[in-house]
């Protein structure tokens, strides 16, 4: 086990929730700065460079130039400041105490994983299906191969780099959350497949607690299952999709993340800012997030000693995920030739992703219960009830902004209070 | 009047649901849409809107911040391709990482965009409605051609 998957285990027998940021910026002054706060905030954090999107999908000259020109980068361009740059980086902020992640988003990452191993990267993330359909136009196969070699190298690094699924977030929002579950799954069976031996499983907030409850314990289950005598744990993420305008709504939404990674004992959460809906988050705005979410974490946990913590929902989801996870084995004497028949028959279907390998067959919509559920089941072994089978038939802009700003609506409402003070309607 | 109109994201950007939504839109007004989906290379937007392929109108959409080179990049080679001067094309979403910058907005206008509907500037609301009133005008340009452009004399 790495120092990253060490600082995990001692923070959660301590009983502290590890939290972490999405957090990257271009010049390297910046991200020194940025680690170095966020290594100092008051809250057990560890740290993240996420990379900007020319780096992403490998086009490092355009990364390189922008550095250059001094232009905005939407994160941190690893290719473009090099190996030794990144290393030395690291030496100065990171610490036993204080790991790092590197957050890429890219289908053919190799030269990426070639510089993580060169500058001594503690750890890193994505997968075969989850950094390729929601990230670019790389077939799915290729994205497959790519990530394999990736893997074997993470893994014969002479720090072994401990690796997390982004299987559980796909395209961020409108993905019923058994699919979610069942990727993340097959993406750590594929990792450890490949050589890991420390893996994270991710997953993130959805629009409903006990449904998001009980799919955070559909996946310790389903981990402990599938990969015994590795070291594993849980990441969540705080809602990926359309995100609260207003600082309140956006800090209730942190909170109420923060409260599910508690009560479904995850052992690290990645917090969002209330910059999220509009712009890259500053510095600041990162470690003020990261120290609102320790606060409400210890809460939380004292709340629990109290009052019973919210039940889950007993929808089936485990079985569901289940379902999908043996349906894509059955397909290929390997995790990785499997993940790629089973989208290719559309066994697994992630809804509305314009990937040309994703069938693109299956529906999802929020339903009566403001619970994420299936309205088309494609090729998938899921179950469409009735009622939400009805809610597909034309989809219109309208119904898919409702649908993508339920969060947004549910959580912005101090406008309405706002009002009310001011005496208006 | 029904326009034929490409919808694209540009070469960095990932982000898929402003282009499915772009589509449902268009598409509900009576426009024929083809999606180019996400990170398409310059050249795969450029020869989507060549020969008979030409549509009326060009959509660029993109959110991730890197709006302000990909499209400043993207309008200069399609103004330079003789074949692509005078095609219309507009570019939306969140152009900038920092939330709101009317400076980027007026580059990329100069470099030849038609309109420019930069989210971070304005609410969203907004920015659709002033890109309602852009197609509305384009439609009628598009059904009774300027008498100047048919018959200008020289
Ligand atoms: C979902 C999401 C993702 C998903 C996307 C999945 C997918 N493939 O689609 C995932 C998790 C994969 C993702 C990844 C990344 N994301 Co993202 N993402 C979002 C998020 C949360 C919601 C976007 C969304 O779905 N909106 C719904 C659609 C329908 O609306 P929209 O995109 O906002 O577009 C509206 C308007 O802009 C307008 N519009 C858009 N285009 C056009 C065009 C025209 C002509 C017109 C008129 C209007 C128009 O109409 C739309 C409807 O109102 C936003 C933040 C937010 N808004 O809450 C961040 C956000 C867009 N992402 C961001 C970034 C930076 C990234 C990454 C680069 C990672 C990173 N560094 O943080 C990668 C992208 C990699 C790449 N190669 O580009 C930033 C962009 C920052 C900026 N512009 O300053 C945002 C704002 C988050 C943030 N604050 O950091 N993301």
């Amino acid at each position: 086990m790495g120092r990253f998957a060490e600082f995990v285990r001692t923070a959660t027998t301590a009983g502290r929730l590890v939290v972490q940021p999405r957090m990257g910026f271009g010049e390297l002054a910046r991200m020194r700065a940025g680690l170095t706060a966020v290594r100092d905030c008051r809250a057990t954090t560890v740290g993240t460079i996420t990379l900007d999107s020319y780096t992403r999908v490998g086009d490092y000259a355009s990364a390189r130039r922008a550095l250059r020109e001094g232009a905005d980068l939407n994160g941190f361009p690893l290719l473009a400041h090099g190996a030794g740059t990144v290393r030395d980086l690291l030496r100065e902020v990171s610490s036993d105490g204080f790991p790092v992640q590197v957050r890429h988003g890219s289908p053919l990452p190799l030269d990426l994983f070639r510089v993580m191993v060169a500058a001594g990267v503690d750890a890193t993330e994505g997968g075969p299906v989850s950094y390729c359909l929601p990230y670019g136009r790389v077939p799915l196969p290729e994205a497959a191969d790519n990530w394999a070699r990736c893997c074997e190298l993470a893994a014969g690094a002479r720090e072994p780099m401990h690796l997390e699924t982004f299987g559980g977030c796909m395209l961020g929002q409108l993905c019923p959350p058994s699919l979610l579950v069942a990727l993340s799954v097959l993406e750590a069976l594929f990792f450890h497949e490949h050589g890991l031996r420390s893996i994270s499983l991710s997953y993130a907030q959805q629009v409903h607690l006990g449904q998001d409850l009980e799919a955070l314990a559909a996946l310790r289950r389903l981990a402990s299952a599938h990969l015994p005598g590795i070291d594993w744990h849980i990441t969540l993420y705080t809602y990926m999709g359309v995100f609260p305008r207003t600082p309140i709504g956006s800090y209730r939404l942190v909170e109420d993340s923060v409260r599910l990674a508690v009560h479904s004992r995850t052992e690290r959460l990645i917090v969002k800012t209330p910059a999220e809906a509009r712009r890259i988050p500053a510095i600041e705005e990162n470690a003020e997030a990261l120290e609102f979410a320790d606060a409400v974490a210890r809460k939380a946990a004292a709340d629990c000693a109290v009052t019973n913590c919210p039940p889950p929902t007993d929808t089936g989801l485990l079985a569901e995920a289940r379902a999908l996870i043996e349906a894509t084995l059955e397909l290929g004497r390997t995790v990785g030739s499997a993940l790629v028949a089973a989208f290719a028959r559309g066994v697994l279907d992630v809804p509305y992703c314009l990937h040309r390998d994703n069938a693109n067959a299956a529906r999802a919509v929020i339903d009566e219960r403001g619970m994420l559920s299936w309205a088309r089941a494609g090729g998938m072994p899921v179950k469409v009830r009735e009622r939400d089978a009805e809610c597909t038939s034309g989809l219109t802009a309208a119904r898919l902004t409702t649908m993508l700003t339920h969060n947004e609506r549910r959580y912005d409402r101090e406008d309405l209070v706002g009002s009310l003070l001011r005496g208006a309607t | 009047m029904s326009l034929r109109i490409v919808v694209s994201s540009v070469s960095s950007d990932a982000h898929m649901w402003n282009l499915v939504y772009l589509q449902l839109l268009l598409e509900e007004g009576g426009h024929e849409v083809t999606n180019l989906g996400v990170c398409p290379p310059d050249t795969t937007v450029m020869d989507a809107c060549r020969g008979a392929d030409r549509p009326d109108l060009l959509v660029l959409s993109t959110v991730n911040g890197h709006g302000h080179l990909d499209g400043l990049r993207l309008i200069r080679a399609l103004r330079a391709d003789p074949e692509l001067a005078a095609l219309p094309v507009v570019i939306g979403g969140k152009l900038g990482v920092r939330g709101g910058d009317a400076e980027e907005g007026r580059r990329l206008v100069d470099a030849g965009f038609d309109a420019v509907f930069n989210e971070s500037e304005q609410p969203a609301g907004r920015t659709l409605a002033a890109f309602g009133d852009f197609l509305a005008r384009l439609a009628e340009e598009v059904a009774a051609p300027e008498p100047l452009v048919t018959g200008a004399p020289h």
